[in-house]
């Protein structure tokens, strides 16, 4: 109980929204990014370095007023493979979601490859997951597999 | 929609043998009007004269006109002009594009600009289909069938885009069997066992260049390259292990047919040249119908 009051004090509750928790410190801005949150007027309180068994560190964001279609909210399942989200109405979780990675991945993620031509022009890239329990993804352009050990976010 | 060709597994087994048809077709017939007041761009980002040629052959049989650069030191290319533009602009010009291009995905990335077909012939190490199909062509046309084949595969299977792709689309007709032989460094990649196991195809990796070719219908050979070894005395050890030598063909079954994708090193001894087994050099003339084919069937011209 104490330690229920104690994380609620660390970041403030919201009356309606999402509560989006368990994503990996370091990776905080960049969902902040990938959700587009720092380009919407809705009222968000972020709570960071904060401890967790699982993560280490982690952050939590609380967005007022906001609730994520899954194609939406699936896109941070690269950064933020643990998340968890609180959907809230009138101060009451009324569901709890998980990320999942998603079968199509747009932008976000390099190519692997230098000689890949998203690596060399101005392009979006594209890539399709076949297999999402060891991360693999494959470019629609050069075809090479980027797998998680690759991995680095634009 | 249009039907642009990027990479080999862009056609269904029926567009592989409709090209083959077609192939043969343009064998009979190679001069055929059906580009008769077409253009076609023919983008070459880098210099690969054999491929030019043979798709520039094919292009003026079909009585079409060719515009477009054989490197890029002669286009706005090297003033900077991104890949983009460059087809943006072609597009508008062209009923077709060709491309090759030395970086992965370039073909790819061009076909969603283009308005018009394109047709890629190469991208770096990526995709080159029209000499898969030529490939098959020939293995149809010295086989009678492209069922129940027994191909063996030579030398660089790690980087070889030439194998990658006839693996795939071999292995979309009946009961082939597949044999590997490759030194360590250069060894088929996982993913391409991956697909053959999930298929339920046979297939088997070997070292050693011997006497188990006498099984073979088809010998695929390619290129060791020693820009492809990190350590150079690995290649020094490896280099002289896969030449093909006449000698070697004696027990042999007497249709097998030797191919190369050209042009070749040191691979195949010039002593199988005069061998009646050895294809490489019809295999090579085989490209300019099939490529007349892969235009014609691109522009529903047949
Ligand atoms: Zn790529």
């Amino acid at each position: 109980m104490e330690e229920i009051i104690k994380k609620k004090l660390k970041v403030s509750a919201i009356r309606n929204g999402t509560v989006i928790d368990h994503i990996p410190a370091r990776n905080l801005f960049k969902v902040i990014t990938i959700l587009g949150l720092d380009k919407i007027e809705n009222q968000i309180t972020f709570g960071t370095n904060l401890e967790s068994e699982k993560l280490g560190s982690k952050a939590i964001i609380k967005v007022s007023d906001k609730y994520f279609e899954d194609d939406e909210i699936n896109k941070i399942a690269l950064i933020a493979p643990h998340a968890k989200l609180n959907i809230i109405h009138d101060y009451v979780v009324t569901e709890k979601k998980v990320v999942e990675i998603p079968s199509q991945i747009q932008g976000i993620v390099r190519c692997v490859n230098p000689k890949c031509i998203t690596n060399n022009e101005s392009i979006t890239t594209k890539f399709t997951v076949v297999s999402k329990a060891s991360l693999a993804m494959k470019c629609h352009y050069c075809e090479k597999i980027t797998d998680q050990e690759h991995l680095h976010i634009l | 929609m249009k039907k642009d060709l990027i990479s080999i597994t862009d056609y269904t087994k029926e567009e592989y043998l409709r090209i083959m048809e077609l192939a043969a077709d343009f064998e009979k017939n190679p001069n055929q009007d059906l580009l008769k007041g077409k253009v076609v761009a023919s983008l070459f980002f880098e210099p690969s004269t054999r491929t030019r040629l043979s798709f520039e052959t094919a292009i003026s049989r079909l009585g079409g006109r060719i515009i477009g650069f054989a490197d890029v030191g002669s286009s706005s290319v090297t003033k900077g002009e991104t890949l983009h533009d460059t087809i943006k602009m072609v597009s508008n010009y062209a009923d077709l594009i060709v491309m090759r291009h030395p970086l992965e995905g370039a073909a790819r990335y061009a076909a969603e600009i283009s308005a018009v077909p394109v047709i890629n012939a190469g991208d770096g190490a990526n995709q080159h289909p029209t000499q898969t199909l030529l490939d098959m062509y020939s293995i149809l046309k010295t086989q009678g069938t492209l069922d129940n084949l027994n191909i063996f595969m030579v030398g660089d299977l790690k980087y070889g885009r030439t194998v990658h792709s006839l693996l795939m689309a071999m292995s979309e007709f009946q009961n082939p069997i597949f044999n590997f032989i490759a030194p360590d460094e250069l060894l088929l990649p996982e993913e391409y066992k991956m697909h053959l196991r999930e298929k339920g195809i046979r297939y088997f990796e070997h070292r050693e260049f011997t006497d188990i070719i006498s099984a073979a219908d088809i010998i695929y050979m390619t290129r060791v390259q020693k820009e492809r070894f990190a350590d150079p005395i690995e290649y020094e050890k490896v280099k002289n292990v896969y030449i093909l030598r006449g000698k070697m063909l004696e027990n042999t079954k007497s249709n097998v047919r030797i191919l190369h994708p050209l042009p070749r090193v040191n691979e195949i001894h010039t002593d199988v040249d005069k061998n009646e087994k050895a294809y490489y050099f019809e295999q090579a003339l085989n490209g300019i119908f099939t490529r007349e084919a892969i235009i014609a069937y691109t522009l529903n011209l047949k």
